[in-house]
């Protein structure tokens, strides 16, 4: 079968199996490895990407159901070379080790950031608490998430500042 | 935390908080994973594996297979025997199945596997083999293993009668048995370690792509010992070794599971061969868990022999080790119980003793894994509960207890009574510090209040010695390979350099903290620094990352290459200079004319003189670099205490770890930051052990812990905000005083939160539980039902 959509921008058309996981067409077939595999259950996060906005486990989503929508991946998180904030908190604040469950650790906590902008503790673990980290034990992802919210709010401030007669 | 914030522009020539130089690629989603690599041509593997955990293979149809879309090759064992590749050697000398020929031994192991144009392709292919199988009677119950009527597992074994692996001993049984002969109080506890997975998120695979022409094998892998792997390559499979390169790219973590040769890493190498094009294999999740290296499975009867005032006189234990089908155990080998025996702890003992035997069961192999250091997570859980069994029946502050029997800093080197000898050690003040960030006293008043009012709050202790950096090459090898490490070290012309190490980092961060020990020896800034490590092509030989032998070895053997490299500066500085080398002062970076500090040339200055033109001194090369391979004259001991707090809802039963104190000592500090994280991480390893996470079977053999949905895995809902806080007793023999750190807290946790559980239980006059502290388990103990999971 045939199946379009959009992935980080870019409109994408390719002939596939039905069958074909959203998680597998990513990797596979337009070759954007960013997006990880983990457990086969939705158990572990690695693969969460957004679709339409919402994050969700591609290894659970056919490439077929994301027909006629957006996905985003951490490939489409940085503008160039400058990281997206969360990217430069998890940066600042050692929140990966070996890199595995970060890429669907960070569209997790930019999408909550991005609907909270100011989540208390309990909020960011509750948020993050569909994926697994082997590495962190999960405190310097919270502080992380926390250095985005507070440099976020101050750089918000500064631009308000600016725009104020 | 606004400390943490406030320090993140640091950027030290060497040691101190530096962020890491790998993240870059990994937060663009730019890592490398063996998953990742493509090739032209690239075809996929999926392994059939075994329904059952003991059965005869009665014959195997291949032919619907065969004939099954995009499928390139089907293999079997019949097709491995035939090519002499149907069994290869474990790290612990035994035999594993590459493909099972006479029978299958576990659930999972592998029978076949199957090349196809996609990984769909090869797993509708799996279906179609058809294999007859006569099923045996299973050795599930390890108590069971020995029993006269057992059913023999390892039957290819010749003369083997029935599932004994080996005994093993240490210590001083009379004297040890004449000391508990004479002591006031005994407490003897059973205990079980059960067995657990290191499920690192990243599953095992490989990509091998062999040129028939140049008779030329590379092999991607996801391999913690990417060199010790390529010589096993070339005595199992006969491709010579300087035709064979290892390449460990990004590995998305290891904790030992990524130490074995699975078979799956041959299947590929076997498909590369037969079907002349690159070979993927990746497993997926409960192939990992039902099939690679567990950790575990002891059952330890422990006893204790001490005064009735407390003071602690010796320990003996007896052990039951489950091994699996195969003993894949990746030890020393001298060392088949691996370091256990440090299980005479932080205390200053007068006799200590244990007995071990080890059974082949019907389970998938392994043993050593799960950051334990070599079985030092088994040795200090045991002595650990144990102390505080002896706590319990002594009704003393399992502080006050602990305190009173620490070796004291004085002893050091301490030889123990099973021929440990500690290098370094102050326990007293690493203690304190623990004591005083948690507020003990206060803790204990909280809890007295509360379980007045019948609410059930709990404060668990353990403190840890352990014994990482394997190891001497004098007693310490892998399969007869020396546990050294080797590292190279190259300064380009205008003061840029590189490294190369033979260990390999799964998350720990060693492109940073290599760049920062070297940084710290010449005074290149680490930024200026590449680190390459996990291409055996590229690197020295060495045997790998596990262990928490990174620091302790091969950071090592990096401060000694920058040594021997600042030396060769230095002659070349006094020619630039004009002055003799005695004259010269080492300041970081360059090199000074003694009195005389405007005289100076740096290091990058040195580099290009080094490879420019002019003479050099007499009988000095051009060109500065050096190399070196290091091998350590003992391991590294560093220590901890830890203090975990719990409450328990009456109610439910539900353990919820209100907080947890970690005091760390792992010698010099090279990067706070890095140290922080890997401590953080143990500690939620220890949160899943202690509460969680266990790899059960039924009667049949079957696996119940197949899958993340059956094994559980902590979030970040079930550990609360670590608090750490660190002495420094830096190590008197390594280089740099470090100690291995990577292990530590996944050691020294699981004691401190069962011992802070089976606190709040001493209402119920409850004196041991076993892990996994499941709201089930605990329900059942403030029952009186603390049955053992196994």
């Amino acid at each position: 079968m045939q199946v379009t959509m959009t992935v980080n921008g870019t409109e994408h058309t390719r002939e596939i199996e039905g069958r074909m996981l959203l998680v597998h067409f990513l990797r596979d077939v337009l070759g954007l490895t960013g997006t990880h595999w983990g457990c086969d259950t939705s158990n572990c996060g690695v693969c969460v990407v957004w679709l339409d906005g919402e994050p969700v486990k591609s290894c659970t989503v056919l490439a077929a159901m994301a027909g006629g929508h957006e996905v985003r991946t951490v490939e489409g998180l940085a503008e160039g070379a400058e990281l997206d904030p969360i990217q430069e908190g998890f940066r600042q604040c050692h929140g990966l080790q070996c890199g595995f469950c970060t890429p669907g650790m960070l569209m997790t906590c930019r999408a909550l950031l991005d609907r909270n902008p100011d989540p208390t503790e309990g909020e960011i673990r509750e948020a993050i608490s569909g994926q697994i980290c082997r590495c962190t034990g999960y405190s310097s992802i919270v502080r992380s998430v926390q250095w985005t919210a507070a440099h976020e709010a101050a750089a918000a401030a500064t631009k308000e500042e600016a725009v104020a007669p | 935390m606004t400390q943490v914030f406030e320090n993140n522009d640091l950027q030290p020539v060497g040691y101190g908080r530096m962020l890491r130089k790998e993240d870059a690629r990994l937060l663009r989603g730019r890592g490398r994973f063996v998953d990742d690599v493509q090739l032209p041509g690239m075809l996929h593997l999926a392994i059939l594996r075994s329904p059952f955990a003991h059965a005869t293979i009665v014959s195997i149809d291949t032919s619907a297979a065969e004939a099954s879309p995009g499928v390139r090759a089907v293999v079997t064992g019949e097709t491995l025997k035939g090519l002499g590749l149907a069994w290869m050697p474990t790290l612990s000398n035994d035999v594993q199945a590459v493909l099972a020929t006479d029978k299958v031994r576990f659930q999972g192991q592998e029978v076949a596997f199957v090349v196809a144009e996609d990984r769909y392709q090869a797993r509708d292919a799996l279906e179609l083999i058809d294999v007859e199988y006569d099923v045996l009677e299973p050795v599930v119950d390890v108590r069971k293993a020995l029993s006269p009527d057992a059913p023999v597992i390892r039957t290819d074994l010749e003369g083997k009668t029935d599932n004994h692996v080996f005994d093993w001993e240490t210590g001083d049984e009379e004297e040890t048995n004449r000391v508990f002969a004479a002591a006031d109080v005994i407490v003897k506890e059973d205990i079980v370690y059960p067995r657990v997975h290191p499920a690192p998120m990243e599953t095992c695979g490989s990509v091998a792509d062999f040129d028939p022409v140049e008779g030329r094998l590379r092999l991607w892998s996801t391999t913690q010992a990417p060199h010790a792997h390529r010589t096993l390559y070339a005595i199992v499979a006969g491709i010579p070794e300087h035709k064979i390169q290892v390449i460990a790219p990004d590995i998305g973590g290891g904790f030992g599971n990524k130490v074995p040769i699975y078979p799956g890493y041959v299947h590929s190498i076997v498909g590369s061969i037969v079907t002349g094009r690159p070979v993927k294999w990746m497993e997926d999740r409960s192939e990992n868990l039902i099939s690679t290296g567990f950790a575990r499975d002891y059952i330890m009867r422990a006893e204790i022999a001490a005064t009735s005032e407390g003071k602690i006189l010796a320990i003996r234990t007896n052990v039951l080790a489950d091994h699996g089908a195969f003993n894949g155990t990746a030890a020393p080998v001298k060392y088949p119980a691996g370091f256990f025996g440090v299980f005479t702890g932080s205390y200053d003992l007068q006799a200590a003793h244990c007995k071990m035997t080890a059974v082949y069961t019907n389970k998938a192999p392994g043993g050593v894994a799960y950051a334990c250091s070599f079985r030092i997570t088994e040795a200090v859980y045991l002595v650990e509960r144990i102390v505080d069994a002896l706590a319990y029946e002594l009704r003393m502050d399992p502080a006050e207890l602990r305190l009173k029997n620490f070796i004291r800093p004085e002893q050091f080197p301490y030889t123990t009574k099973t021929g440990w000898v500690y290098d370094s050690g102050d326990y007293e003040p690493t203690m304190r510090l623990a004591m005083e960030m948690a507020g003990y006293d206060e803790l204990r008043k909280e809890q007295a209040e509360k379980r007045a009012r019948g609410e059930l709050m709990g404060i668990g202790i353990a403190f840890f010695t352990e014994a990482v950096g394997a190891g001497p090459r004098k007693n310490m090898d892998i399969l007869g390979l020396g546990m050294a490490d080797g590292c190279e070290l190259r300064v380009h012309p205008t003061g840029k350099a590189v490294v190369r190490l033979s260990v390999k980092t799964q998350g720990q961060g060693h492109e940073t903290t290599f760049a920062q020990i070297v940084a710290e020896e010449l005074g290149i800034p680490p930024a200026d620094i590449d680190v390459l490590h996990g291409d055996t092509d590229n690197t020295p030989f060495g045997l790998g990352t596990y262990g928490s032998r990174s620091t302790p070895v091969s950071g090592a053997a990096a401060a000694l290459v920058a040594r021997k490299v600042r030396d060769k500066a230095k002659l070349i500085a006094s020619a630039m200079l004009e002055v003799s080398v005695a004259d010269l002062d080492w300041v970081k970076g360059s090199f000074q004319v003694k009195g005389d500090p405007g005289r100076s040339v740096t290091i990058q200055e040195i580099a290009f003189r080094a490879h420019g033109a002019g003479d050099l001194p007499d009988g000095v090369e051009g060109g500065l670099e050096a190399q070196i391979c290091y091998n350590p004259s003992n391991l590294t001991y560093p220590h901890g205490a830890y203090i975990c707090v719990v409450d328990i809802d009456p109610g439910t039963a539900e353990v919820k770890v209100r907080r947890f104190i970690a005091v760390d000592d792992c010698g010099t500090r090279i990067n706070p930051m890095i140290i922080e994280g890997q401590v953080h991480g143990g500690l939620t390893d220890g949160v899943g052990m202690a509460l969680m996470e266990m790899i059960s079977f039924d009667e049949d053999g079957n696996c119940l812990g197949a899958s993340l949905m059956d094994y559980l895995i902590p979030t970040a809902l079930e550990v609360p905000d670590w608090e750490t806080g660190f002495t420094v007793t830096p190590s008197p023999h390594h280089p740099i005083g470090a100690k291995g750190i990577g292990e530590s807290a996944t050691v020294g946790s699981p004691p401190a939160i069962v011992n802070a559980v089976v606190d709040a239980l001493k209402p119920f006059g409850i004196r041991h539980a076993d892990m996994p502290l499941t709201p089930s388990r605990v329900w059942d103990a403030m029952r009186g039902r603390a049955t053992p999971p196994i």
